[in-house]
């Protein structure tokens, strides 16, 4: 039986739905809020204000932007391979001992930009590694990567709460940290970059590691769809089947994808332990690992999609701290309800509107209806 | 002229600017049995889809039997005594025939009084039509023939008066054709209306008293079965005069290129699917391996082919071994010289997903002039395409497209162009035609022959007996994993059709 066929233009396919999907995962955050009885417009001006009013707000969305980017690549790349990796907390929170080692190590001896690629290498290194051993496991023993890398979240927070107690803490000291890194182990602001747009970064830990960021992101595109790496690794994500038939070593590719993207996961610890912290705190991942996947479902597992969608749930971080700083009555709580309807109407109900939007379009625009003309009913 | 069961008058349908159905207008008359034919794409689906309430027409109107119905769903369509059978059954498969048929005509919470009912109802149904089947066996332990019978006697339970059937003779043997074409001539002859779509002139010729030719979404004509021919047939569902026929030379076998010996696959839970096969396939031949579908022509060219790990014997490529025991890797064999072009075009031969040149190079895409440093050379790729686009006439013409957004005509072109291309010693291919229109059947078929021609080693699968009987220069038979017999390409197809049901075969072949 065939079915009909039709495919939306660009910039309805990746402007317009998002964007629709958007407002109404809005419009019922503002339902909710008028239920509390605040005033869903008051909260909605804290909330942009709260993100973008200021210079030292903006730092700090991007700040948390760039720990999505991270996090939200490391899902996508999984994802094009059709592994759906849900362990990017883990690998972002064991990445960070590669961090704090690189830190602890040299941060009195050598200056930040030499301790910054040592460190980069240590993060991907350990979360590559957090990664690898459930994408083993499901190349040579059939275990399923969803299972196993929700597993390893759990494992990873009581190694880690175990190395922060009795390997990473500085003798006499009653919190679960490491010592605050030197020089050497802060990573500096991006002031330049704010003060060509007239702002000041104030005290937002807005970080080298968004440039970094936006580099991974580039060398994510690179690799899925410009090396042969990334061509098996689509072959095996879209058909399994047609991946066997073209001779693509399965586990292989499941080994690799595991690695590259818990290395990426692990790559975001950079961010808040040697751009915020200056040290490395219990739990500093904070469910960014979690947040990955609808940065990366949002961002249909392209960059170019997921530097926005990775923005918003930075806005909505720094927005939404701000409206519960303003607004009391309105608490985290309710922040993490809108977020998560966007996550719902965004990720999960991301097909809602589909067919709505693509008669309208099609409707409406003559050369929508020949790009839906070129397959036959 | 007896009264009409089926008028559709001005059935319109567009998808977007696909106009599927064109101001379809069509009698059927009651109590006869009628065909509709056309290539894939035509709009036969998407009529019939409109009739059975999948689809709503745009305009136009439907009568049954003289009475204009609004058929918004296939509940509705039920109503108005419309059935159909699928091309793919819609069977629960560990269900019992009495649970499959009952489903969704339960009438009542407890299942008990409706069990005594629909058990008295089929057998009644089974009397009247001469349809046996135990209601109580479980859908997937019979064969295929039966599983049909079952879809038919669904229909027949819920009070159909027309029944539709879908491509309905593609899974069956010829015997089991013609006991299904028996089986409609009964229905036909206690009053029912039969719609028959297939694109197997030769069935339509068979059993139908009209028949009506749909091409690019319009029904084109409409013909008195005994009163048109194949040839009239053909050239109405194209649009131009098609050789049915290929021509072809003797064949001029050389060196054994693949010699299978005593090769044997198991499946996944350990049912012997391959068993004891043997044969050697020559340069500048082509073997074809006939069988009804599911009688170990798939597991043997995947076990061939390295995608599936046989259970014992040898495999030799070129007179080297082929560890297909172990661990043969089809990457590894393609350079040995081996194309395949896979069975199940649409998950294993292409990623419907990717542009078109990308899957034209997919299972090569290690070759070296597609890599430019680290990254992939998409100009080089796109540009190869684009010449194996001109070479096989590939439509539309664009590397960059979706690979889902080509026909199946075309998207097996994509295959053949990539795999026959390569220059490979052997040749293996599974369902060349499998839903591929007319017009394209012609240009594959030439292009087997001509890789023949220059002496290459071909093997051929195909559950189509017309194709295997009109390419092959040798006919292996195989049933229940085994190789039942060889014959020679004249052999008639009753020969063969015995042979294909076990019937011929070793007393040990037919258990």
């Amino acid at each position: 039986m065939s079915v009909p066929y039709a495919k939306l233009p660009a910039w309805a396919e990746y402007g317009l739905i998002p964007l629709v999907n958007l407002a109404v995962a809005f419009l019922i955050s503002g339902l909710v809020v008028l239920i509390v009885g605040e005033s869903p417009l008051e909260a909605a001006y804290h909330m942009i204000n709260g993100a973008f009013g200021r210079g030292e707000y903006i730092g700090f969305t991007l700040y948390y932007t760039t720990t999505f980017i991270f996090t939200g690549l490391a899902v996508a790349v999984a994802f094009h391979a059709g592994l759906f990796n849900i362990g990017g907390e883990g690998q972002a929170y064991v990445g960070g001992i590669g961090v704090a080692l690189a830190c602890l190590a040299l941060d009195r001896t050598l200056p930040w930009y030499l301790v910054f690629p040592i460190a980069i290498v240590g993060a991907a290194f350990f979360g590559a590694l957090w990664a690898m051993i459930p994408g083993w496991l499901q190349a040579k023993r059939g275990s399923h990567i969803v299972i196993t890398t929700i597993m390893f979240n759990f494992i990873a927070a009581s190694l880690m709460n175990y190395l922060l107690n009795k390997v990473f803490k500085p003798l006499g000291s009653m919190s679960l940290e490491t010592r605050t890194f030197d020089a050497g182990g802060q990573l500096p602001k991006l002031d330049w970059l704010m003060s060509i747009f007239g702002l000041s970064v104030g005290n937002a830990p807005f970080n080298i590691s968004f440039l970094l960021a936006l580099v991974a992101a580039f060398g994510v595109w690179v690799l899925i769809w410009r090396t042969k790496l990334g061509y098996e690794m689509r072959t095996m994500g879209h058909s399994p089947a047609a991946a066997r038939y073209a001779g693509i070593k399965e586990a292989k590719i499941i080994v690799i994808t595991m690695m590259i993207s818990g290395g990426l996961a692990g790559m975001m610890a950079l961010n808040p332990i040697m751009g915020e912290q200056f040290r490395m705190q219990l739990e500093f991942v904070q469910g960014a690992g979690f947040v990955g996947i609808a940065v990366a479902l949002m961002g249909r597992s392209h960059p170019a999609g997921i530097i926005p969608a990775a923005l918003l749930f930075g806005m909505l971080y720094q927005g939404g701290a701000e409206i519960s700083f303003e607004m009391p009555s309105i608490s985290r709580d309710m922040i993490v309800i809108i977020q998560g309807l966007v996550i719902l109407f965004a990720g999960a109900l991301e097909h809602m509107f589909r067919p709505a939007i693509t008669r309208l379009v099609i409707g409406l625009s003559p050369k929508a209806r020949d790009v839906a003309a070129t397959k036959g009913a | 002229m007896s009264e009409l069961a089926i008028e559709l008058k001005g059935i319109d349908k567009s998808f977007g600017l696909v106009h599927a159905n064109r101001n379809i207008n069509l009698k059927v008359r009651k109590g006869t049995i009628h065909g509709i034919i056309g290539e894939n794409g035509a709009g036969k689906s998407t009529l019939m889809s409109i009739l059975y309430g999948f689809y709503q027409a745009d305009h136009g109107d439907i009568l049954i039997n003289g009475q204009k119905v609004n058929i918004r769903d296939p509940n509705a369509a039920i109503a108005a005594g419309i059935g159909m059978v699928h091309q793919h059954f819609m069977l629960v498969e560990n269900f019992t025939v009495l649970e499959n048929i009952m489903l969704g005509a339960e009438e009542s919470q407890i299942l008990n009084a409706g069990i005594t009912k629909a058990r008295a109802e089929l057998k009644r149904l089974e009397k009247e039509y001469a349809l046996e089947v135990d209601p109580d066996a479980v859908i997937e332990e019979l064969p295929v023939g039966i599983q049909q019978r079952v879809e038919i006697l669904k229909a027949l339970y819920r009070k159909a008066d027309i029944l539709i059937l879908d491509e309905p003779t593609g899974v069956l043997t010829p015997a089991e054709a013609d006991h299904l074409f028996r089986i409609l001539g009964q229905l036909k002859d206690q009053g029912k209306t039969v719609l028959l779509i297939t694109h197997k002139l030769r069935e339509i010729m068979a059993i139908t008293d009209e028949v009506s030719v749909m091409r690019r979404g319009e029904m084109v004509a409409t013909r008195t079965t005994s009163e048109t021919s194949v040839e009239e047939l053909a050239e109405l569902m194209v649009g131009r005069r098609v050789l049915l026929r290929v021509e072809k030379g003797e064949a001029k076998p050389a060196d054994v290129k693949l010699s299978v010996k005593n090769l044997t696959v198991r499946d996944s839970r350990g049912v012997t699917m391959v068993d004891d096969v043997s044969f050697d396939l020559r340069a500048g031949e082509i073997v074809g391996i006939a069988g009804v579908a599911g009688n170990g022509q798939s597991e043997l060219l995947e076990a061939i082919s390295g995608i599936r790990r046989a259970k014992s014997g040898m495999v030799l490529l070129n007179g080297r071994p082929v560890d297909v025991t172990g661990n043969a890797d089809p990457a590894e064999l393609r350079k040995c010289g081996l194309a395949h072009v896979p069975e199940d075009r649409h998950h294993v031969g292409l990623v419907l997903k990717f542009e078109e040149s990308e899957n034209a190079i997919l299972g090569y895409h290690d070759d070296p002039k597609y890599r430019k440093g680290f990254t992939l050379d998409i100009d080089a790729i796109r540009a190869e395409a684009e010449e194996k686009i001109a070479a096989y006439d590939i439509r539309p013409p664009n590397p960059r497209l979706k690979t889902a957004n080509f026909s199946g005509g075309n998207q097996q072109k994509i295959v053949l162009a990539r795999e026959m291309e390569r220059n490979p010693d052997v040749l293996i291919i599974g369902q060349p035609t499998r839903g591929v229109d007319v017009g394209a059947i012609e240009f594959i078929h030439r292009r087997i022959i001509e890789m023949r021609d220059q002496g290459k080693a071909v093997l051929l699968v195909s559950v189509e007996l017309d194709e295997i009987r009109a390419l092959s220069d040798r006919i292996l038979v195989m049933f229940a994993g085994r190789v039942v017999g060889e014959r020679a390409p004249d052999a008639t197809e009753g020969e063969l059709g015995l042979l294909m049901a076990g019937v011929e075969g070793p007393k040990e072949a037919a258990e």
